[in-house]
């Protein structure tokens, strides 16, 4: 990882706040995977016990999960370097929940599928779908656990001074460790904590540096320059990538791995939905708050947006605005906000993949879980130390992207049509792999020199996830006699509301 | 990055040596086909071969979709131009150059009738509209004595070795469908097993809190309605009659009514500790599976000591599985007698486990019967693991 991209010096902030804020969130993780969070009750509450989540602790449960290295730093480091354009970021991943509402939550609640493969064999009744959707599920895990870890790399870099490759090893050991001795699997109070936790950690600074700016009549927004695209280093964005960003982004929430899971704690279909429209509700909250970082930045950080160093904006704008200890606290509490965002996205991660991963080549017995979990951490952290990203929201959209094209078409065809057969899945998911695999991987080569000229190849989402979807489609006619027999059975159990 | 020059390098090696593997592996299986014996000999593996695809076809016994499937490999056994297959009634695949109009299913009723193997000459079949000439051979599929459909075979001129082979292949198909009976069957029974394993609550459990609710009648009558209530809404879940599976918190639901009335019984001798995470409650499980382990519980806590119970109940997520313990702190039971239950060589006080544990091996298969940690006097900790993602059953 390439740590000379930002001066070492007069931007870092203390580092004893920096290794205390991330020696807390650590431990309190380990210890909370140790302990485990125990609600033990008497059998006066056993009704309390016996009541399903209500859809808002599952709402911010998901919240936790998903708001990633990405929304917590990269949204404002993006708003920084190619402003206005950066916007579309949060717009799609919040808008990603309002396809997940109207096509997907309530139908695969129904379907009582645990996971997209075990979604994909109960509706296809084919072994060959199932192995294909694992391999995929699992590469997009390991895919978007690799930005989290470049967001580690980042964050421990700026506040402690330390290597680059300290801030993923710390993440994957703790998550590793978490994870093995049997916590943090996927309690949905801990994660509904993370994301009130991320919220306040980016909102307390926020307040006191808006009264601060207030109070002393320091620009806010510079009579509204912030917004001009003089500051922005990154050209005007084509409209050609602009849509093939939103596409990205609102089919790609789909079929993330870790968030399907959630939605099993939900009772029935009906308060999947509710659950639902409360995340997209959070995350609008969630997302005013980055967005106003990167504004501030624009004015206060400007330098950042040249050195590689823009997704550090969140971190060190607390230390430019405020001196001393008012600077150092506020600065300590972003900084734990955003080691927990990367811990929390990494440990839902890393239990789904391993969930996955045991079952296909484990047998799914407890220690094979502990096993996949191990490999499932590993291998992306693997990947984070050979690779390095610049910006933390386009890496995370290429995810999007390479999902959108693969396991959204199985989901909606696979949920809304009749017709869809094993072979059409199955060649639709890898065409959209090898495609949008094969524009990231070119472009990535390419480099960034050739960006204007292969725009297509950046932001691939506008072609591939049509391939996908027709090669799906015209597979799955060609292949007519082979649609499973129980199709209209399944179709109905997934659309018919429960009976209470 | 490298450049490009690289680049274009390290493809074009991947790429030569993917058709490397593929050229070698290729005259590595052309090569290994050479020492598979004479000419019969392959036949016969040929023969067999195809018997194989077929049957697999016939595994729901004699089906439109199965038939058709099937009888693409049977014509290639007979070597006829077209091959049918029929039910009692009518057509249900065929396969060939032929298109076959439904009157040729009063040329196969005669066969049908008769139970004998028929050939039908070219002017029978003009009477009956069967365009395209030639002559048919049909021999009837028997089941125990029951005509249940044929297999026809058109050829330009049927001769005594297509008689034959037709009557072998009706045989075979009789073979395929009754295994395909047989296995229905089987099914079936292992439904009815399950139904009848359903657990019942112990007609004990009834006397004894009926007796306990007598109790209060005239020293808390309120309490006595209470237990009354209860006891009725208890009795109503546990005697449903539909489905076969309900979910971890209908069922823990049910627990508190069952420990309810208990402690109606035993008073303050009775402590039960809850750690439920709620990410399980959803989780489908066979019904009544988790009443009778509690139940199981609250005997050996209670009964058996003089002092005070203690009872955990917990369930929580792992993977892709959820994980309910039920532990108490009682006499525990003779690991050897257990194993006697399990098997179900005794009868005796534990057969509620023996249910529970042979209904789980049914529904999820042989790894995830019940985990029972116990010794005399150690107290009891069974463990029960099913699979979070059921899509078969519904609650």
């Amino acid at each position: 990882m390439n740590s000379e991209l930002l001066p070492s010096s007069g931007i870092g902030m203390n580092p004893v706040v920096g290794y205390a804020a991330l020696v807390l969130v650590a431990l309190s993780t380990v210890l909370i995977g140790i302990y485990g969070l125990r609600i033990s009750r008497t059998t006066g509450d056993f009704y309390v016990a016996s009541r399903t989540v209500r859809p808002w602790w599952n709402a911010s449960a998901i919240g936790g999960e998903y708001l990633s290295a990405a929304s917590f730093l990269g949204v404002a480091g993006l708003i920084l370097i190619s402003g206005v354009d950066a916007l579309w970021f949060p717009i799609g991943y919040t808008a990603g929940y309002l396809m997940l509402l109207l096509f997907v939550a309530a139908p695969l609640r129904r379907s009582g599928a645990y996971t997209i493969p075990d979604f994909a064999q109960a509706r296809l009744d084919s072994l060959l779908v199932r192995r294909v959707t694992s391999l995929l599920v699992i590469v997009v895990g390991w895919l978007y656990i690799v930005p989290q870890l470049h967001g580690a790399a980042l964050t421990v870099r700026i506040t402690t001074g330390l290597p680059s490759w300290v801030g993923p090893v710390a993440v994957v050991v703790v998550v590793a460790l978490s994870v093995v001795t049997g916590g943090m699997r996927s309690i949905t109070f801990v994660q509904a904590f993370q994301y009130w936790l991320k919220l306040t950690a980016l909102a307390v600074p926020l307040v006191f540096i808006l009264l601060r700016l207030g109070s002393t009549g320091m620009p806010l927004t510079a009579q509204g320059a912030a917004f001009t695209a003089d500051l922005d280093i990154t050209g005007q964005a084509s409209l050609y990538s602009t849509i093939s960003l939103v596409i990205a982004l609102l089919f790609g929430t789909l079929g993330l791995p870790h968030i399907l899971v959630r939605f099993y704690t939900n009772p029935d279909g009906a308060s999947a939905r509710r659950t639902t429209l409360i995340v997209l509700g959070l995350l609008s909250v969630f997302y005013l708050l980055p967005t106003a970082y990167g504004i501030l930045g624009r004015i206060y950080t400007p330098e950042l947006a040249t050195g590689g160093g823009a997704d550090s904006t969140v971190l060190l704008l607390p230390g430019r605005i405020f001196d001393g200890v008012a600077g150092d606290l506020l600065s300590a509490l972003v900084t734990a906000g955003a080691f927990a965002a990367f811990l929390s996205t990494t440990s839902g991660l890393v239990v789904s993949l391993a969930g996955v991963v045991s079952q296909e080549f484990f047998s799914g017995s407890v220690r094979g879980f502990r096993r996949a979990a191990v490999i499932s951490a590993a291998i992306p952290l693997v990947f984070a130390l050979l690779t390095d990203t610049q910006a933390l929201a386009g890496s995370v959209g290429s995810v999007f992207a390479f999902t959108a094209s693969t396991i959204c078409p199985l989901l909606l065809l696979g949920i809304w049509w009749t017709g869809l057969t094993d072979v059409g899945a199955v060649a639709g998911m890898l065409t959209g792999a090898v495609l949008c695999g094969g524009a990231i991987l070119s472009a990535a080569l390419l480099g960034s020199e050739a960006a204007a000229e292969f725009a297509w190849l950046q932001q691939p989402a506008l072609w591939t996830v049509p391939a996908a979807f027709l090669v799906t489609v015209l597979a799955s006619k060609a292949t007519r006699n082979r649609r499973p027999p129980g199709t209209s059975r399944v179709l109905a159990r997934l659309h018919s509301p429960e009976t209470p | 990055m490298f450049s490009a020059a690289v680049d274009t390098a390290l493809v074009c090696a991947v790429v030569v040596i993917t058709i490397a593997v593929v050229a070698a592996l290729g005259f590595r299986l052309s090569r290994s086909s050479r020492d598979l014996g004479s000419d019969a000999d392959r036949a016969t593996y040929a023969t067999l071969h195809t018997a194989a695809l077929a049957s697999e076809h016939l595994r729901e016994g004699l089906t439109a979709s199965g038939a058709a499937k099937a009888s693409r490999h049977l014509r290639g056994l007979l070597r006829c131009d077209t091959l049918v297959m029929t039910d009692d009634a009518a057509v249900l695949a065929s396969d060939g150059n032929r298109s076959l109009p439904p009157t040729v299913m009063l040329l196969i009723q005669r066969v049908l009738d008769s139970g004998r193997t028929q050939i039908f000459r070219s002017a029978q079949l003009d009477e009956a509209g069967v365009p395209g000439g030639g002559e048919l051979v049909v021999a009837p599929v028997r089941v125990d004595q029951r005509i249940i459909g044929t297999v026809g075979a058109f050829a330009p001129d049927v001769n005594a070795g297509l008689v034959r082979a037709t009557n072998e292949l009706a045989g075979w198909v009789s073979t395929q469908v009754e295994l395909a009976e047989l296995a229905s069957s089987r099914r079936l029974l292992a439904e009815a097993e399950v139904r009848a394993l359903r657990a019942q609550i112990s007609p004990h459990f009834i006397y004894n809190s009926l007796n306990a609710i007598a109790s209060f009648i005239n020293t808390d009558p309120a309490r006595a309605r209470e237990l009354v209530v209860e006891f009725a809404d208890f009795t109503r879940y546990s005697f449903r009659r539909h489905g076969d599976f309900t979910t971890v918190a209908e069922e823990l639901k049910s627990i508190d009514r069952y420990l309810l009335l208990e402690r109606a019984r035993f008073g303050e001798r009775l402590k039960v500790k809850l750690e439920i995470g709620p990410e399980v409650l959803s989780t489908v499980i066979p019904f009544l599976s988790l009443q009778p382990l509690v139940e199981n519980a609250v005997r050996h806590g209670l009964d058996s000591t003089d002092g005070t119970g203690h009872i955990t109940i917990t369930a929580h997520d792992a993977g892709a599985f959820a994980e309910v313990t039920i532990e108490d702190d009682g006499v525990g039971i003779d690991p050897d007698h257990l194993r006697l239950v399990l098997a179900g060589h005794t009868e005796g006080v534990h057969v509620g486990l023996r249910n529970v544990d042979s209904r789980l091996r049914q529904v999820y298969g042989d790894d995830h019967g019940l985990i029972i940690d116990t010794a005399p006097g150690a107290g009891t900790l069974i463990t029960m693991r099913v699979p979070k993602s059921q899509p078969d059953h519904q609650a």
